[in-house]
């Protein structure tokens, strides 16, 4: 690995080109003129920032070709920025590369690690030092303080636990009960099937008791998408089909992969698609996945009308809704 | 000696009589530092760090950290009326009332974006010229650790406004959290103070965005500096370069009107940027609910990969034991880039464990120059890449007219065959430059210029390569394969038999190369 057969030597740093500004006084000042306008320009663009700060309107909008129609006062805010800034820097290189010296020098390098004296004084005094305090001989201490050191990681630990509440079995329910009534979102209006047309898709919550309000919470779990087909365009089992009512199904809107809202729906071929990940769910075969990553179809909602004819839950969701998570225990 | 000398004076022996300064000064004034382009990309990364400092506290004079849910009456009329949290208000007021807000904001966003760019590009400059090599290792996996935490804090960061698109990342992130086996479902409710996405989050995340990060990033930072300086920067090979020396200009005044003049450079650019496009309005994404979602939803670019690989992930769960294990999430999420950053960290050691090379290196090596190295490169980048892709994949589909499942499937299968393929191409094209290097030395550059012989025979005139050139493309050692004995001297089958046949193997591997020009081979072609 050695260079003894190097063929070609190190011909050395080659000499030094002199630039124009380096001999030409002409150059030289040229040279100066320039970085001076250079620096002139940043002042101008702190002018313009000043100018558009104080005096452009907020509310006045301008035609550039390119951008479009724009916001004056932030595009001049920022041209006058960008101005000041950048032309300090163009002038301070440009200073740095026509009339600072340019001469490459070289300096040494020394290998990092310390000579082998220092190293053996070293590793010398570290032993002297444990020595000293006795860490090989009190194997008592050295015990307890490995047993103390040890346990004092779990306090700041243990500190955190306050951040939240146990999850508990919140994870596996919904505020949907059964013959909660169905809600437009927005509106909070119950609804009758007349109201879907075939075709149609809403999206609806659980309809608040007295005195209830709804957080950001509750929708997160409950917000559920009904779509109307021709009850002879179902593909299910008896089970699933009796939870439909006159051709309306039911299902969570929030995707069983990771939690999105599946807010696409494709009437032509009745696919459900979330715009995350692209899961997608056949709605007439229950909402189960012919693509994506999600890996369980949509738990779906039973329903049924009450007796003032308004859409309402059969029972609460058999299963949890959402993504999955460990101590979730149903297929 | 003029009066403004004698102040300097003045001020600079103050100084010293307290601190003893001067010695160390007078040595580091005159530091020496190697002039590249490619140097320059860490220079970005450093700078648009101090841009996102400096925006960021702008930032939050007015920035309200809560998720506490009030309605909206200010002036950004199309949104009046709407319920939403004090964050998403607080950041509609900083675009719309704060003059200058709107650029600041956007500014704080630009520079994020180059922030990381600037970190990868200069991640690949020293990945592919080796200047990870013995003494830096330390400085790599520093620098790693700097990439990893900007993902996180770019994720952070721009969760921080609670309107739409960000409240889904923000889900996605959660969703995360959850399917971590046996403890998932607890963490998240230790994150979230309750139930996704209840109100303790933002103002968390807030803390641990513009404190806690920041702060581990200078301290980080400043480490990576310090030991760039007191290691002394590497310098790619040419004439008078040696790992002995280090070629190039002074710290004063060259170098500190370069690098500071590049500093308001970069921040000028991102200005610019930030006056003419547009970034993450999130005026037109509305507030955060869990019941909605906008089509078309990416996070910022440095996410892009990961959402590809979870997007392109099979549905695999398993559900036994009354329990689910959520394999759609956990590999493309949190085992793959597990992987590759781990990988990442550990390659410098990994490399010189191969090639059995214990030796400091300053000079960088040229790509071609070691094949393996950069076919490898290639490979996890052409991963990557096609991770980030499938990030996009709705994107890409809308704009070039293909269903999503096309997309899918190119991603799915090509993120196995592609890699490999990359690979191979790489190394087959570095042989191929190596063997164009061996040429040119040998035989010249060709001028255009024909000749006809008496003959009647047609000849290009070459014309020989200067000295300086010759050194460069010859200056490099080519490795040879380590040749561990898997037997001791009785003949005895030694323990470590297995890894010495892998590393031998790996060797060979790493030491294939076109025979660089010796001087047998000069002396041949002098005959001709």
């Amino acid at each position: 690995m050695s260079n003894e057969l190097e063929a070609i030597s190190d011909p050395g740093l080659p000499a030094h080109v002199h630039r124009k500004a380096d001999h030409d006084p002409i150059a030289e000042k040229k040279a100066e003129r320039q970085v001076a306008i250079l620096f002139l320009l940043s002042a101008a663009g702190t002018i313009l920032f000043i100018y558009s700060y104080i005096w452009i309107s907020q509310d006045l909008f301008i035609y550039l070709p390119v951008l479009g129609t724009t916001n004056a006062k932030q595009l001049f805010l920022g041209v006058g920025l960008a101005a000041s800034l950048f032309f300090i820097g163009a002038g301070a290189i440009h200073w740095a590369k026509t009339l600072m010296p340019d001469e490459e020098v070289i300096a040494m390098r020394h290998e990092m690690r310390s000579d082998d004296a220092d190293r053996a004084a070293l590793v010398k005094s570290a032993k002297e030092g444990a020595a000293a305090a006795g860490l090989g001989r009190r194997s008592l201490i050295k015990r307890t303080m490995g047993l103390s050191l040890g346990l004092i990681g779990l306090s700041p630990l243990l500190l955190l636990r306050d951040l939240g509440p146990l999850p508990a079995k919140q994870l596996d329910v919904t505020s949907w009960d059964k013959g909660t009534r169905l809600v437009t979102d927005p509106g909070n209006r119950p609804i009758k099937p007349s109201d879907l047309e075939v075709g149609a898709v809403a999206q609806v919550l659980p309809q608040l008791r007295a005195g209830e309000e709804r957080t950001l919470n509750n929708i997160g779990k409950d917000a559920v998408l009904l779509i109307r087909l021709r009850p002879e365009e179902f593909q299910l089992t008896p089970e699933k089909l009796a939870m439909t009512h006159e051709g309306i199904i039911a299902f969570s809107k929030i995707c069983s992969h990771m939690g999105c809202a599946i807010a696409l729906y494709e009437q032509q071929t009745k696919h459900l698609l979330c715009p995350c990940h692209q899961s997608t769910f056949d709605v007439p075969r229950g909402a189960k996945v012919i693509f994506g990553p999600a890996a369980r179809p949509l738990p779906q909602l039973g329903i049924s009308v009450d007796s003032e004819g308004y859409l309402v839950a059969q029972n609460p969701f058999s299963e949890p809704v959402g993504p999955s998570f460990w101590e979730r225990n149903t297929k | 000696m003029s009066a403004r000398e004698r102040v300097v004076g003045t001020v600079a022996g103050y100084v010293d009589d307290r601190t003893g300064a001067a010695k160390w000064m007078k040595k580091n004034l005159n530091k020496v530092f190697p002039d590249h382009w490619s140097f320059l990309l860490g220079e970005i990364a450093l700078y648009s760090f101090i841009i996102l400092l400096l925006s960021g506290t702008f930032l939050t004079f007015w920035f309200v950290p809560s998720q506490h849910e009030v309605i909206y009456n200010g002036s950004y009329q199309p949104l009046s009326g709407l319920s939403m949290s004090e964050a998403y208000q607080s950041t509609l007021h900083i675009s719309f009332d704060v003059r200058g807000g709107l650029l600041m904001r956007q500014i704080h966003h630009w520079a994020a974006l180059l922030f990381m760019v600037a970190i990868v590009v200069h991640l690949l400059r020293v990945y592919f010229t080796g200047a990870f090599r013995k003494p830096r290792e330390f400085n790599w996996i520093i620098g790693v650790g700097l990439l990893t935490l900007g993902i996180v804090e770019g994720f952070l960061g721009y969760s921080l406004p609670d309107d739409l698109l960000s409240g889904t990342g923000i889900r996605i992130a959660e969703a995360i959290i959850q399917a971590l086996p046996v403890v998932g479902s607890y963490i998240s409710y230790f994150a979230f103070g309750g139930a996704f996405p209840g109100d303790a989050f933002i103002p968390r995340i807030y803390t641990v965005h513009v404190l806690l990060l920041p702060g581990i990033f200078l301290a980080l930072i400043t480490v990576h500096l310090m030991l760039v300086w007191y290691q002394k920067h590497t310098q790619y090979p040419g004439p008078g370069r040696t790992e002995k020396n280090v070629v190039g200009y002074p710290l004063l005044p060259v170098y500190m009107a370069k690098a500071g003049g590049f500093f308001f450079i970069v921040f000028g650019v991102i200005a610019f940027l930030s006056a003419v496009a547009s970034i993450n309005p999130i005026w037109l994404y509305g507030p955060y609910t869990p019941g909605q979602i906008s089509a078309g939803s990416q996070p910022d670019w440095y996410m892009g990969w990961l959402d590809g690989l979870v997007r392109m992930s099979p549905p695999l769960e398993t559900h036994a034991f009354g329990h689910t294990i959520s394999w759609n999430i956990l590999i493309p999420g949190l085992i793959v880039p597990g992987i590759m950053f781990t990988g990442l960290a550990l390659y410098p050691f990994i490399e010189s464990w191969i090639s059995g090379d214990k030796r400091e290196h300053h000079i960088l090596d040229r790509p071609r120059n070691v094949p393996n190295r950069t076919a490898l490169g290639a490979m996890a980048l052409t991963f990557t890449i096609v991770g980030l892709l499938n990030g996009g994949n709705d994107i890409i589909s809308t704009t070039f007219h293909l269903t999503i499942n096309q997309m899918m499937w190119f991603s799915r299968i090509g993120i196995l065959v592609l890699p490999p393929i990359a690979f191979v191409i790489t190394k087959r094209l570095c042989l191929s430059l190596q063997r164009a290097d061996r040429d040119l030395v040998l035989h010249g550059r060709e001028t255009g210029t024909l000749v006809r012989m008496p003959s009647g025979e047609f000849v290009e005139v070459h014309e020989p390569i200067s000295p300086e050139k010759a050194w460069v493309l010859t200056q490099h050692e080519q490795p040879k394969p380590l040749e561990l004995s898997d037997t001791d001297a009785r003949g005895v089958k030694r323990p470590g038999a297995i890894k010495n046949k892998l590393r031998n193997r790996m060797s060979r591997a790493n030491a294939v190369a076109v025979p660089k020009v010796s001087a047998q081979d000069l002396k041949e072609i002098e005959h001709h």
